[in-house]
């Protein structure tokens, strides 16, 4: 196991909306869970089986946050070896399951 | 009689004469029991043999009796077949029976041929793709005796192949009328055979094996297995190739990236109304996979190279979609249907293990010794090809376009994708800098890297990231870019020229799933035709029986 935990700066608060999850912690998948944050940021913290890509999960991390620019976030993320397309997939779904959310509220 | 066997335009035929002279034998049919004697007295030291390994069908019975022949009788033979699948395909260089080999593929002993290649067991005569090695046995390396495999003979020694012919008229062929000697396992002998694949004549000796012949499945793919990626890059394929240049004819690799297009076709494909306007002809073995597409109307024929175990009834059920004979059963040729597949179709899709940054990819990696199989000429342009077609048309042009002289000349071009997600398993980078094909060679003393396919003949890359169009680069430093824009997350994706990247997205030459329309999310299993092996036997009404492995009901 392998725990790492990033923050990017800049980009638009989100608007309240409810926690979701997404994925399933299984081997070559990832669970994403999406929570509203106090502070201005994009919060990440991935506990991941696999050890030693910090720097492609930060990549792929960044690309995320360069995508869809949100603030006012925390992501938890519980990986089982997905490759980083798994992981941008889940991160897209999780993102637009609170937009729903938003949406409704 | 005299005056024959002493003239010197007939030694082969004397010679054969003189072997089937020390063989004794009255009648076509012996006993499994004679077996071993029969191949002592049928060989000379130094022949060209050729023990029929195909893809899937194995001659496991005489691969078996031909190790346990008397080296000292029998050795320095020139193996020439297409693949090595069995223990025994390698023993009989361990046993110093054998010490020549040329061949297509070994994928199950390629770990083994390696390491028997490093202590001086072999020599390797070339490692070919399927169509050459059969080209080459008419030319320089035609076998003296075959050891072939059937389904069923009868008494005269006609042979009855079933579905799984693959490589047995190429081998016959060639042996039999360069007055070689041909000797069939068969699986059963009967009074009437239910068709004639080979006749009796180029048969010189039919014995029944204990066990029917081996015969693997190699095309069965379970849909369960098939991941969401896969998915979207099958939506990237039919939406951004396939209905791009109209592709009609095609031929598919055996991954589950391939599985996912197959299975799509009948679902995305139907809602984008491309029935019926693209893959309407397959060079392809009977893939499970296919069967909602064939049911859904989409598939107009089949040729195959060889079968798929638990697809006899379903075929049978199918002749206007499949070849079959007057018996009902399917009719597989790999040399017709390698033709085919690298003449007469338009498409050719497959994935790989490695690919640099110039597109030559390859499925080679160190320490073992595979082979390509048929890839290479499915994956190749067919310069010698003249027909025209739509999608041919297409991917010339878009090559040429404002190229003058000699490379301006208007011409087609196939259609070669190599589909691959950035990462394989175990985040192993499936695109690098250079190919482990570099290193094999010199560890090997190939002359060459074993490249699957070169990179001038790729004309699209697709990945979970985009589709880049190589057809449409106009230099190496555009093609280079335009693979490192769709390699993703790996080390050599990372070092792409986000500007020129942009650039090329902006011609075209990179399409994002946004460009074309598809939503990431939307890449779900529920797109999937069958989204389990039951689903496939129950799309084909029951006909089709899945081998024991992949039932899990």
């Amino acid at each position: 196991m392998e725990t790492l935990n990033f923050t990017f700066e800049g980009g638009r608060a989100l608007p309240p909306f409810a926690p979701a999850l997404v994925g399933v912690v299984a081997s070559g998948n990832l669970e994403v869970l999406l929570e509203p944050a106090q502070d201005a940021t994009c919060r990440v913290a991935v506990d991941t089986s696999a050890r030693g890509f910090g720097a492609i999960w930060e990549a792929v991390l960044r690309d995320f946050h360069a995508r869809h620019g949100v603030a006012g976030i925390a992501v938890s993320i519980h990986d089982m070896g997905a490759t980083p397309a798994v992981v941008s997939l889940r991160l897209d779904q999780a993102l637009a399951a609170i937009a729903g959310t938003a949406e409704e509220a | 009689m005299t005056a024959i066997a002493d003239s010197p335009w007939t030694r082969q035929r004397t010679n054969r004469a003189a072997r089937l002279a020390r063989a004794g034998m009255r009648t076509k049919v012996v006993p499994a029991d004679d077996i071993v004697a029969l191949l002592e007295a049928l060989i000379e030291p130094g022949d060209r043999v050729c023990l029929e390994g195909d893809n899937q069908k194995q001659a496991d019975f005489l691969a078996r009796a031909l190790t346990q022949v008397s080296p000292e009788r029998v050795h320095d033979l020139h193996m020439v077949q297409s693949v090595l699948s069995l223990p025994e395909h390698l023993d009989v260089f361990e046993l110093g029976i054998a010490s020549r080999l040329d061949f297509s593929f070994s994928g199950p002993q390629a770990l083994r041929l390696a390491q028997l290649l490093g202590a001086g067991k072999l020599q390797i005569g070339a490692i070919h793709t399927y169509l050459e090695l059969f080209g080459r046995y008419f030319v320089d390396l035609t076998p003296k005796v075959s050891l072939i495999a059937a389904q069923a003979a009868d008494i005269h020694g006609n042979l009855y192949t079933g579905p799984n012919t693959e490589d047995t008229p190429a081998i016959v062929e060639a042996t039999a009328f360069k007055s070689g000697i041909v000797v069939a396992q068969v699986d059963e002998i009967v009074e009437r055979l239910p068709r004639i694949d080979i006749p009796s004549d180029w048969v010189d000796f039919v014995v029944r094996a204990p066990e029917p012949a081996f015969i693997e499945p190699l095309f069965t793919r379970d849909p369960a297995q098939i991941s969401e990626i896969q998915v979207l890059m099958a939506m990237m394929a039919i939406k951004g190739i396939y209905a791009e240049y109209g592709v009609q004819s095609l031929n598919h690799g055996i991954g589950f990236d391939t599985a996912a297009i197959e299975l799509l076709l009948p679902t995305y494909g139907e809602r984008l109304g491309l029935k019926g306007r693209i893959c309407r002809h397959w060079a392809l073995n009977p893939h499970p996979a296919l069967i909602p597409a064939i049911e859904a109307g989409w598939i107009e024929s089949v040729h195959s190279f060889g079968s798929e175990l638990g697809m006899e009834d379903y075929v049978r059920a199918r002749p206007d979609v499949f070849f079959t004979g007057p018996d009902g059963s399917l009719r597989s040729n790999r040399a017709f249907c390698q033709a085919a597949g690298h003449y007469a179709c338009d498409l050719f899709i497959g994935s790989t293990l490695q690919m640099d940054m110039m597109g030559n990819s390859s499925t080679a990696t160190l320490g073992r010794i595979a082979g390509f199989g048929g890839a290479p000429n499915m994956g190749a342009d067919a310069r010698g090809r003249r027909h025209a077609s739509d999608a041919w048309l297409k991917a010339g042009r878009e090559a040429r376009d404002g190229l003058a002289g000699s490379r301006g000349m208007p011409r087609g071009q196939k259609l070669v994708v190599q589909v691959v997600e950035t990462f394989r398993e175990h985040m192993q980078p499936a695109f690098v800098e250079t190919l482990d094909a570099w290193k094999l060679a010199e560890q090997a003393a190939m002359p060459l890297p074993p490249i699957m396919i070169y990179g001038d003949d790729v004309t699209h890359v697709l990945t979970e990231e985009g589709i880049a169009n190589l057809l449409l680069c106009r230099d190496d430093a555009e093609r280079e870019q335009a693979i490192r824009g769709v390699a993703g997350f790996t080390p050599a994706g990372q070092k792409r020229d986000r500007a020129m990247v942009e650039r090329l997205r902006a011609r075209g030459i990179i399409r994002r799933p946004a460009d074309l329309g598809i939503d990431p999310r939307d890449a779900t299993r529920n797109l999937l035709a069958a989204r389990s092996m039951r689903d496939l036997v129950r799309a084909s009404g029951g006909l089709y029986r899945p081998p024991r492995r992949f039932r899990n009901w």
